[in-house]
């Protein structure tokens, strides 16, 4: 009976099979797909990412069914989803805490890629499709946080449209363009309602199917920063790989499990982090005669921002906001070491990326702050790090002394 | 040429003038969805011009109006606080109004307006779009002894002098901006109509 059951499976399979490549789609991508078997913590990132992905537009479509794009309603429209709408609360508050999950897992996943030179050839590509996945993802984000109209969601997009009006000649009528208005007002909320919605995470999806396209093609590097593809056994498969199904899917689970905890931790007892992810002026509605005494914006974009405020001319300072995110596209090119992995790198590389997380990370604080001259001559000094680190690179990375590249991955 | 044989040439300049072609129609089709995020008629409507009655207004007070969804400030100044202004200009850094766009030509003068007396400008910085906060009093605490009175940008600490003259040496790169505006009675003025316009 079981053996007739488990036939007719089969031959369901085949039928589509014949029809719809769905095993070879499957092998392709999980049980014959073998990535290598040194993967380490820093590896956690992409599934992770794409599970928040789908967290953001699983409580993105409930979100949507309640709130309203309008100046006049927005603002208590997200105030009756939080009072009113039975379990609301929560869905909105994993839909904030999951943006700011999202950077916290980007931003690690981009990392590890400078830990071990995965934006290497002939990972370029890789590297260039993540690049537009996180610029996407910066825009989905700050349109994102218009939405609930609050003072900080108003003012904060005040200036960052008015940054296109730095722009000589074509700026102005370019951030008329953008608003819809003479200020950001109703049209503006409306259009980035659409946007966020519905074109940036049509954009996203798009993207991160080429990046897993890419990725499955390349394959994955590893924290050796060797090609397991150049040593495969008899029967074509790597010696160092393993199938990414059941191996690493399990894997990931263990750090789905652990992120989760974290996660639920952020949701349940500081969806405000403090401040850092829900803004006390943005409580507020917006008001568009009042700015707020203190404007930030929300900590994911702090860096760049402490790099706008940090040079004293409009139009260069927002130049150079857009260099330091550019100055990233180029990392494949600007490293000249004969090695991927930090693991064979010398003392100078890895003095240089310390400094390049110390200036990360200080930006990211120093943005957050009021421009006092103290915080803005660190600032300065931080930006000025900050571009070093990518500017000096083809010069550091091959005067650098490297260790031999193994063979094979090392794997204790 | 024998019929089997293919002429690249041919197929080249067929491809690039399907090419060109389809792109003149994207760009075509393209148009209205650009335009359509333009401001609408009704956003342009809004901006119909302001009348305002200051009768009211009194020596050092400020007024805020909104025209195009922005705050347009008239500010009511008093000899002294014009004197102030004159004393400033060493540090500002665009003292004649030389920056034409910033305002009508019927206000590029030392006072920046129509009548010395009434000061009329947009309240919205020329860095990166907050609104300044009015600080008329002379060498406040937080502002220091050389002040004589102006506007402060809380955002990035933007200064301008009470004819809204931007300081040199801070983020703001111009002067405030002037709407274009006209009195119709001494103590009654129109924001958004030029005085030729009448």
């Amino acid at each position: 009976m079981s053996n007739r059951l488990s036939d007719r499976i089969l031959s369901l399979r085949d039928w589509v099979d014949a029809r719809f490549p769905l095993t070879k789609l499957w092998e392709d991508n999980l049980t014959k797909y073998y990535a290598p078997k040194n993967f380490n913590f820093w590896y956690y990132f992409g599934s992770l990412a794409l599970l928040v992905l789908v967290i953001q537009v699983v409580t993105g479509i409930f979100l949507t069914m309640n709130y309203k794009p309008t100046a006049e309603t927005a603002f208590a429209s997200v105030e009756y989803i939080m009072r009113d709408v039975n379990w609301g609360w929560l869905i909105r508050y994993l839909h904030s805490t999951g943006a700011s999950f999202f950077f916290i897992v980007i931003y690690l996943h981009m990392f590890r890629a400078m830990l071990y030179g995965s934006y290497r050839g002939p990972r370029e590509l890789l590297w260039l499709i993540g690049m537009g996945l996180f610029v996407v993802l910066m825009a989905e984000a700050f349109m994102g946080y218009l939405l609930p109209w609050g003072q900080m969601s108003f003012w904060g997009a005040q200036v960052i449209i008015s940054l296109f009006g730095a722009i000589p000649y074509i700026g102005e009528d370019l951030a008329l363009w953008i608003r819809g208005d003479y200020v950001v007002a109703d049209a503006t909320l409306n259009r980035f309602f659409a946007f966020h919605v519905i074109a940036a995470p049509l954009v996203l999806i798009g993207l991160v199917v080429l990046h897993i396209v890419a990725l499955r093609s390349v394959g994955s590097n590893n924290p050796d920063g060797i090609e397991i593809k150049k040593n495969k056994g008899p029967d074509g498969v790597p010696l160092d790989g393993i199938p990414f199904h059941p191996y690493h899917t399990v894997k990931d689970m263990v750090g789905v499990a652990v992120f989760l905890i974290i996660f639920a931790a952020v949701v349940f007892y500081a969806p405000e982090m403090g401040g850092y992810a829900l803004e006390k002026d943005n409580f507020t509605p917006a008001n568009p005669l009042k700015t707020p005494e203190h404007i930030a914006p929300v900590w994911y974009f702090t860096p760049f921002y402490a790099i706008l405020r940090a040079v004293p001319d409009k139009f260069i300072g927002v130049l150079a906001m857009g260099a330091a995110i550019g100055v990233l596209f180029l990392l494949p090119w600007l490293d000249r070491s004969p090695v991927k992995s930090i693991r064979q790198r010398g003392m100078v590389f890895k003095t240089a990326l310390t400094v390049f997380v110390v200036s990360f990370i200080s930006l990211a604080y120093l943005g957050t702050v009021a421009a006092t001259p103290v915080a803005t001559l660190f600032s300065r000094i931080f930006s000025i790090l900050y571009f070093a680190f990518f500017l000096l690179m083809p010069i550091y990375s091959r005067w650098d002394k490297t260790k031999p590249v193994p063979e094979r991955v090392t794997f204790k | 040429m024998s019929s089997d044989e293919i002429d690249y040439g041919r197929r080249r300049m067929l491809i690039a003038a399907t090419t060109a072609m389809g792109g003149v129609g994207a760009a075509y089709v393209a148009t209205p969805f650009i335009l359509s995020m333009h401001p609408s008629a009704r956003a342009e409507a809004a901006g119909a011009p302001v009348e305002v009655d200051i009768s009211k207004l009194e020596v050092g007070q400020l007024m805020t109006v909104e025209w195009r969804g922005q705050p347009v400030w008239i500010l009511r100044r008093d000899e002294e606080m014009l004197e102030n202004t004159r004393s400033l200009e060493p540090l500002l850094r665009d003292p004649n109004s030389d920056e034409l766009a910033q305002q009508p030509a019927y206000a590029k003068n030392e006072h920046r307006s129509i009548n010395p007396e009434y000061m009329v400008m947009i309240g919205i910085c020329t860095h990166l779009g907050c609104a300044p906060t009015f600080r008329p009093e002379v060498a406040p605490i937080d502002l220091g002894p050389e002040w004589k009175g102006g506007f402060f940008c809380p955002c990035h600490g933007s200064s301008y002098d009470l004819s809204g003259r931007v300081y040199a040496g801070v983020p703001a790169p111009t002067n405030l901006v002037v709407p274009p505006y006209h009195f119709t009675l001494s103590t009654r003025l129109v924001i958004g109509v030029d005085p030729e316009a009448v």
